[in-house]
């Protein structure tokens, strides 16, 4: 028999802040994280612009020696995957460690260190290149490093699909729990891309907004006037368990995460399918594996990167998954808040729309002033709306063709 | 001019300090770095890099496995700067 598996635990790093409450609050009330680039070595590129987790600190979570053996997108999960674990107040050293597991989604890695290294490299010979360069800059360090932390001996491993790695990474988590295989598992994304390749790779793309003299404005999804996505680092995790699991040591429940889709667009390596068809299928997927209708879902956290091609594909996407229903969901892109946390996206989003539940409030769409035509949903522009909300569902799209779309709920017996 | 020891020794238990966040008080001469200090072969890998790179030297790489203390640190660092002289 099927298990269910419900969140006990959320903990985020983003550049609205690290403390759940305070961020969820700042984005209701519409503000911005994003903020000009200050850092002569990043500034002096085309976007000039991120959400920059910038009072970030990994202390006391680490010590100042554990500190330079973690690369930053590991420290942000690190700390994020701590608090959430506070949060629900599961005691590892009670569990059977081989239950349990730690699977961490993330892009690309530890990119600013594969710089530094490469730098390194090129001016002082190999001999001076850290020891530490492997095991900080593989990606699957973010999972193991919680592993670590916390003696979980179950299944661990990093989930790369782009954008959509921290889906991917809650989804594997899922269907260990639901299949019985495990008990709890710290699962979520994280990303720290915000570096001279990072900012140079994405703009040769021409995807990165160069709204530099409007930070705040810069990420607009589904806006007529919106030219790129605006780079943001960060991580989002939470801690999955198994109903019962939950129920017997009287924890905290904070929502059900009740099924997902996933589909592959398999046409190019970075372009959307201009029609949605696949992003549609993976959205229609989760909707019907959690056991609902499209009319039941209360919400949909967009993908919404304020890309050209990226935001029309999806709203084609939502009309061939929702049908008539496409024009009442409510639906909002929180990246216009706090930019575009790539393989950390998906983990913050969950987050934010479990809070959404609890509160029934959809958070804004910012800087939505001019829709664009093509984009003719209801996107919840510039405030937050009060809406009864018991179902969502929350969308991740990434690079590569990977499309992993998850369904949550509010908790009911 | 010979290197002096003591100022060695005070710059490598600084080295040796930070990297492993360490006080400085807790560290003698005498200190196992692995077995007393707790580092690990990538801490250890990486203190000899901060030791050349500090005293601009090269550390032969089969010295390497004969230091285990911070005077066998010192030793080396000492004999390097003198052959270089």
């Amino acid at each position: 028999m099927k298990k269910r598996v419900v969140i006990t635990g959320m903990g985020l790093v983003t550049p609205l802040g690290c403390e759940l409450e305070a961020v969820w609050k700042k984005l209701l009330e519409g503000e911005s994280g994003i903020t000009p680039l200050v850092d002569p070595e990043l500034n002096c590129f085309r976007s000039k612009i991120a959400g920059q987790c910038r009072d970030f600190s990994p202390l006391p979570y680490v010590d100042s020696k554990e500190e330079k053996r973690i690369d930053r997108f590991a420290q942000f999960s690190y700390v994020a995957g701590i608090r959430a674990v506070e949060e629900s107040g599961i005691d590892f050293s009670k569990e059977n460690p081989f239950r349990c597991g730690a699977i961490v989604g993330c892009g690309v890695g530890g990119l600013g260190e594969i710089e530094r290294q490469d730098a390194k490299l090129d001016k002082c010979g190999a001999s001076r290149v850290s020891p530490f360069t492997i095991p900080k800059i593989m990606l699957n360090a973010a999972s193991s490093h919680l592993a670590i932390r916390f003696g979980i001996h179950g299944v661990s491993y990093g989930v790369a699909t782009a954008c959509a790695s921290a889906n991917n990474a809650m989804i594997d988590s899922y269907r260990l729990i639901r299949d019985g295989d495990l008990d709890v598992v710290i699962t979520g994304g994280t990303e720290a891309a915000v570096s001279k390749l990072g900012l140079v790779g994405f703009a040769a793309m021409r995807a990165l907004s160069e709204r530099n003299d409007e930070p705040s404005k810069a990420s607009r999804p589904f806006d007529a006037d919106r030219d790129g996505f605006v780079i943001g680092e960060g991580a989002g995790i939470l801690v999955f368990e198994e109903l019962e699991h939950a129920k017997k040591r009287g924890a905290r429940i904070l929502g059900e995460f009740l099924g997902y889709g996933v589909s592959t667009d398999a046409s190019h390596i970075t372009q959307p399918d201009s029609e949605g068809v696949y992003a549609g299928a993976a959205l229609s997927a989760a909707v019907f594996s959690a056991g609902l209708n499209p009319e039941q879902i209360d919400y949909i956290n967009a993908h919404g990167t304020a890309t050209k091609l990226g935001d029309v594909a999806e709203v084609g996407a939502i009309k061939r998954a929702f049908g008539d229903c496409a024009k009442s969901v409510a639906i909002s892109s929180t990246k216009s808040s706090i930019g575009h946390l790539l393989g950390g996206s998906g983990g913050v989003e969950l987050i934010f729309s479990l809070l959404a539940i609890r509160d029934n409030v959809v958070p804004p769409t910012l800087n939505l002033e001019n829709p664009d035509p093509a984009c003719n949903l209801d996107f919840t522009p510039l405030v937050a709306k009060e809406r009864r909300i018991k179902y969502i569902v929350s969308s991740s799209f990434g690079f590569g063709g990977h499309n992993a779309c998850v369904a949550a709920g509010a908790f009911t017996e | 001019m010979a290197a002096d020891r003591k100022q060695i020794e005070a710059k490598v238990i600084e080295i040796i300090a930070d990297q492993l966040a360490r006080d400085k008080e807790q560290i003698s001469g005498a200190s196992d770095i692995a077995n007393d200090l707790g580092a690990d072969s990538l801490d250890l890998a990486e203190l000899m890099i901060a030791f050349e790179e500090n005293f601009d030297i090269d550390i032969d790489e089969d010295k390497v496995g004969e230091i285990s203390t911070v005077n066998d640190v010192v030793d080396q660092i000492c004999k390097v700067l003198d052959s270089n002289e």
